[in-house]
């Protein structure tokens, strides 16, 4: 679908209209500057540079401030992702609770690093610093929810459920 | 047994509706303070001495009075919600489990600082924390406790839900500020405080989650009794998260004034597996270790101080004896180099040398003077960046390695680096 083309990025009316409505919530329309990205990446799947030029011509802004927001923040993709993303925390507590096993589980179930996606886009793997969460170390999170008390079983059970 | 005020309803099927939190007692605080001068709600709350819940302990009354008085530039209340503290999590059972005591102390605290706007700035990956929150902004709008003339007052008062995109300084004031203008997060220099130029350059309150729910039951019941029930500079109970190895992990409200070893012991089973406690973390990963015969000392912002480290945001880690601390200081070392925001070169450049030289000291590859280079990187640089991302990184370093020395000392000379 040519609408929802990275390289070729163009929001429907309807969300143009979403766009302005955005921008006049806050004081200054820049304020919406990471929700309309958090829109465009929902369309688009990821933010592209064209994505982010697109994005920039909406808030009068220039593709280089635009830039330096997306690769400030970490749920900003610069390139596409797999359909689902795994997130595990390795910060301080799920580190006491075992996370290093859930992670090494992963990549050897997904055949993947960190940082990387399955050849069949199915999965990205990340490994993550603290999502607060730390009552059901080790956990993560998968695509919008968390998941939590991990052992490599209950990883197994939740790959074996994503679609 | 301490007073359950935040926590009083978590147990109540649809704790996060408006009918439970109104058959509850909820939405009477506002009532109330529609009654009330603006500056007689913010002396309650200093009454109370409720300080600030996120972590930095500032009382929160006394930051809604540095608002300029007659002012009538907008004025913005934003809430953080960027909860990122390691070790922390208990904004997100508030933001699950009781959003209205959030919303009401946000319609209190904007009567005190004559704001009409507020903002609340949600971490990006709390999806459901965001849903369940908007949720319940959704009924408040219907129910005519936000927009236009709330309950007839006269008052208006909107909310903006803002979710943040993953950062951990967008939990720092300024930075979140500079996250909600559009910009990436980085911390403004103070002065000019929030208060004075805040958000879009007008006049801002960004107080914590947490210190906003405590709000409605200040009002409803007193400054005084709030102040009673904690100690003598900080009023109240509080959330404590925690986590590690304790029998039972997770959010326990006491008394500011419980001290580390009943919260452990008493609230939390103990350490689980029969294993003896090492060392404690009590107040977020910034705040300086403590080794097992430090414990007991009081969980109240000035009780942490006087022992040396901070209350912070109550994360509470917990780690048994077979924990190894030069990997915990890897672990520890890795987030703050990932989450400075590289504005101020102490903070940059030192996160990032202090995590490659923990990485060899666990690699087994240490050097005999690595121990007193981080010591001595992390000296310097404390008290020297535009904000405290960096000093709460120093708390970890120095008191992971001066504490426990022999350990590190003992891997660098098994690796061969004696």
């Amino acid at each position: 679908m040519p609408a929802a083309d990275p390289r070729h990025p163009q929001l429907s009316p309807e969300q143009l209209a979403e766009v302005r409505r955005l921008q006049s919530l806050y004081p200054d329309k820049r304020g919406a500057l990471l929700p309309v990205l958090q829109l465009a990446q929902g369309t688009f799947g990821y933010i592209s540079l064209e994505v982010e030029e697109y994005v920039a011509k909406l808030f009068d802004l220039t593709p280089a401030h635009v830039h330096e927001v997306v690769t400030f923040y970490t749920l900003f993709f610069q390139e596409p992702k797999g359909r689902h993303v795994i997130a595990v925390c390795h910060n301080l507590s799920c580190h006491l609770m075992g996370a290093k096993t859930i992670i090494d589980h992963l990549k050897q179930r997904l055949g993947v690093e960190p940082g990387e996606t399955t050849a069949d886009g199915r999965v990205t793997l990340l490994s993550v610093e603290c999502l607060c969460a730390c009552e059901l170390a080790p956990m993560m999170q998968v695509d919008d929810g968390y998941e939590g008390v991990l052992t490599p079983e209950k990883v197994d059970r939740i790959l074996a459920g994503l679609g | 047994m301490a007073e359950r005020i935040f926590t009083r309803t978590f147990h109540l099927p649809g704790s996060h509706t408006l009918r439970v939190y109104r058959e509850t007692g909820g939405y009477t605080a506002i009532a109330k303070a529609l009654r009330m001068e603006p500056a007689a709600i913010t002396e309650e709350v200093k009454k109370s001495n409720l300080r600030g819940l996120g972590g930095a302990g500032f009382p929160t009354g006394t930051k809604w009075s540095f608002i300029p008085k007659g002012s009538t530039a907008p004025k913005y209340l934003v809430v953080n919600a960027d909860e990122g503290e390691p070790g922390t999590f208990k904004d997100r059972y508030l933001l699950e489990r009781d959003p209205h005591a959030v919303i009401e102390g946000m319609l209190i605290a904007a009567r005190a600082i004559d704001s009409r706007q507020g903002f609340v700035y949600i971490r990006g990956e709390y999806v459901q924390p965001w849903r369940i929150f908007s949720g319940a902004v959704r009924e408040a709008y219907g129910a005519g406790l936000l927009g236009k003339n709330i309950q007839g007052s006269g008052s208006d008062f909107d909310i903006i839900i803002h979710r943040g995109a993953g950062a951990y300084i967008c939990g720092e004031e300024t930075g979140l500020i500079s996250s909600l203008e559009g910009k990436k997060g980085w911390p403004k220099v103070k002065p000019p405080f929030p208060a004075i130029k805040g958000a879009f350059g007008q006049p801002t309150i960004v107080n914590n989650v947490e210190t906003l729910a405590a709000v409605p039951h200040i009002i409803n019941r007193g400054g005084e009794w709030f102040a009673g029930l904690g100690s003598k500079t900080q009023g109240g109970t509080r959330l404590y998260s925690v986590s590690g190895h304790v029998v039972t992990p997770g959010v326990v409200e006491a008394s500011v004034s419980i001290t580390l070893r009943s919260l452990i012991y008493d609230e939390c089973g103990g350490i689980s597996n029969g294993r003896r406690l090492k060392a404690v973390v009590p107040g977020g990963a910034s705040a300086a270790i403590l080794t097992a015969d430090e414990i007991d000392v009081t969980m109240d912002v000035d009780g942490l101080k006087n022992a040396g480290t901070m209350a912070g945001s109550a994360g509470v880690i917990v780690m048994d004896d077979t924990v190894s601390i030069p990997e915990a200081l890897m672990v520890v070392a890795r987030f703050y180099a990932h989450e400075s925001c590289g504005q101020c070169t102490p903070c940059r450049e030192s996160t990032g040398w202090i995590y490659k030289i923990a990485c060899r000291i666990v690699e087994g590859k240490g050097r005999k003077e690595d121990l007193d280079t981080i010591l001595d990187v992390a000296k310097r640089g404390a008290g020297t960046t535009i904000c405290a991302f960096y000093d709460g990184a120093v708390g970890p370093y120095i008191s992971y390695v001066e504490k426990f020395r022999d350990e590190f000392e003992a891997l660098i000379r098994s690796g061969g680096g004696a």
